[in-house]
């Protein structure tokens, strides 16, 4: 990469590395120097250029959910090394680790809980885990969520965050983009809302599947959005990528997401869109209902 | 490619022979078993990475080479109706046996300008938009699909980023879930990543035996996880890649076995074995109501995936 490029306004470089545990964060986007504990309570916005620092799922849950109202489901799946991968490092010794850092069995977390009081399926993707990347454990834990959604007649929001597929688990991984959308297309059938809000990365595999088969696609500021990564592409097109590429603002502008949102107007915006779709989804409830004497009947199709 | 050598001189020398008067014609017949004893020896022990050269053998038939060769007629269709018209992808309406089928593929091109105008395969959003809708044409007409694999993957561009390359994958696959007609695939070279995929969900998937198919390239691989490009060998052998694997992780239903040792040894050989191997799939796909068979593509994939789950969380 040239050092120009990194030069020009709006070109972010994103810490690799979680930040450590120190008092003070120094803003990427502004410079600003920020105390940590102040960070917090803005939901890790700077309060200054309102740059949304990377947030892991526990804190999405916090943001997203009311007070004490998300229950955790398949939290146990993990991935299993089936192709017994090794490159510098062992798959194992890499999942063992993430693990241990993040406290969870995979990239994903899921379960039911209430957005400002409509009851829906979560899946929300950690970035920690592997950089969010998808492997079987993954996909299996979405088809479920879905399945959940669908027997239950509740709509379902994913946060994603999510480099791609998982390299480790090669064709495995590669298979759970149709695993996912074959789960997707589902809910689809069955006339229930889908609402992705696409987090920074938001990139291949994960992006050209489930993150954009969401019915609403909300996007957080200045995300990384796309398929390719901007290095692959530079490097295959040999130049250098415009100002602002595959960033939240450049899909708004070609047309491929619904709306950017800042993080704090999440919730907001979520219980908009769930209290408009939900009351279509009762109403053809009670109307099955009526039909049939009002003896309950499913509409899963 | 450096491992076939002893192949092609063996035949260098029988055609030689052949020429010679002096030659009897039994020695000749047993050179020529030897040859294709030979062809099962340095085709069915190669390593990984060989494989992948092999997948991508500059001889080797592309999906236009076996349209030409399994269908009578083809007539092909263009465009996405939204953009433009992708050379990479191919689409259009065949006979097989007699019958319509809706043919599409990725085009590798057959030698190097016919690779540069279809982009060496690469498809862009308006590609993976154009078998969507043959796809929809397909299944309102009531023919089967034949959908055919060789890619490296979908173009890493910025026009086609800027046309929506992650949603026209996406929508591909979660479309054909809902595609009522029976759909046959068959990779024949280069399975590469979701530009793959996205025209790689079935009802039965079949693969070339030395045809390949993974996530991500063992050059792409070794440059993320080894940090450098000339670890591909060994990416090769870890990504497990081969039809054989593919088939033990359940990924495909069968393997197609290539005449005399590979596919670019003989074309039209292996043509036939595919269009027998698609000609029967299709005869067995079409016993089936069209609503158990999205049932089984669904489920099929749904099965996809190995994972560990603790007995108190099931």
């Amino acid at each position: 990469m040239n050092w120009l490029t990194r030069a020009k306004k709006g070109i972010i470089t994103w810490r690799k590395k979680d930040v450590p545990d120190g008092l003070w964060e120094k803003c990427p986007s502004c410079g600003e120097i920020l105390y940590r504990k102040e960070l917090g309570k803005h939901l890790s916005i700077c309060p200054k250029c309102r740059f949304h620092f990377r947030i892991n799922a526990s804190d999405y849950i916090d943001i997203l959910t009311d007070d004490g109202t998300f229950s955790e489901i398949n939290s146990g799946i993990t991935s299993s090394d089936p192709l017994d991968f090794k490159d510098s490092k062992k798959y194992k010794d890499r999942l063992k680790a993430s693990k241990k850092k993040t406290g969870r069995n995979s990239a994903i977390v899921t379960g039911t809980a209430a957005i400002k009081g409509h009851k829906a399926v979560i899946a929300i993707m950690d970035f920690s885990f592997m950089g969010g990347s998808m492997g079987s454990a993954v996909g299996e834990k979405i088809v479920r969520a879905v399945k959940k959604a669908i027997e239950e007649r509740l709509p379902f929001v994913m946060v994603t965050a999510s480099g791609g597929a998982r390299m480790q688990e090669s064709i495995l991984s590669l298979m759970q983009m149709a695993k996912s959308s074959a789960a997707f297309a589902m809910l689809s059938r069955a006339e229930l809302p889908y609402i992705a809000i696409l987090t920074n990365p938001t990139t291949g595999g994960v992006a050209a599947s489930f993150a954009f088969q969401g019915d609403i696609i909300i996007a957080e500021p200045q995300a990384l959005i796309g398929f390719a990564g901007p290095r692959v592409i530079s490097e295959t097109v040999g130049e250098e990528l415009p100002e602002g590429f595959q960033r939240s603002e450049f899909l708004l502008e070609h047309g491929m997401i619904d709306m950017i949102t800042s993080r704090d107007e999440l919730k907001g915006k979520l219980g908009f869109f769930l209290d408009s779709f939900m009351s279509g989804v009762s109403a053809i409830a009670e109307d099955k209902n009526l039909e049939n004497d009002g003896k309950t009947i499913s509409i899963i199709r | 490619m450096e491992f076939e050598r002893p192949v092609f001189e063996l035949q260098a020398r029988i055609e030689t022979l052949k020429q010679d008067s002096r030659v009897n014609a039994g020695e000749i017949s047993k050179l020529i078993s030897k040859l294709s004893e030979l062809e099962g020896q340095v085709y069915r022990s190669l390593s990984a990475w060989e494989r992948v050269q092999l997948a991508r053998h500059p001889k080797r038939p592309t999906t236009l080479d076996y349209i030409r060769m399994i269908s009578d007629e083809f007539e092909e269709l263009h465009g996405d109706r939204y953009y433009g018209d992708d050379p990479a992808i191919v689409g259009g309406i065949g006979k097989m046996f007699g019958m319509p089928i809706m043919i599409m593929g990725h085009e590798k091109g057959g030698n190097t300008r016919e690779r540069i105008s279809r982009n060496f395969g690469m498809a862009r959003p308006e590609g993976f938009r154009k078998t969507l809708r043959l796809l929809k044409m397909a299944e309102k007409f009531s023919m089967p699909v034949l959908s055919i694999i060789d890619t490296p993957g979908a173009y890493p561009g910025i026009d086609a980023e800027q046309r929506g390359q992650p949603r026209a994958i996406a929508d591909n696959l979660k479309e054909i879930f809902g595609i009522r007609t029976p759909i046959v695939v068959v990779i024949i070279g280069e399975g590469g990543s979701g530009g793959a995929l996205a025209l790689a969900v079935g009802d039965s998937i079949l693969m070339m035996e030395h045809a390949v198919y993974s996530v991500i390239s063992p050059e792409g691989c070794a440059a993320i996880l080894w940090k450098s490009r000339e670890k591909a060998p060994e990416a090769a052998s870890s990504l497990r890649l081969t039809s054989e694997d593919c088939l033990k992780f359940g990924i495909i239903d069968d393997i197609i076995e290539e005449v005399h040792g590979a596919a670019h040894r003989d074309p039209e050989g292996n043509a036939e074995k595919i269009s027998e191997r698609v000609a029967s799939e299709l005869e067995r796909l079409q016993k089936h109501p069209i609503d158990i068979l999205l049932k089984k593509r669904e489920e099929k994939f749904f099965a996809m995936g190995e994972f560990e789950e603790p007995p108190q969380d099931a």
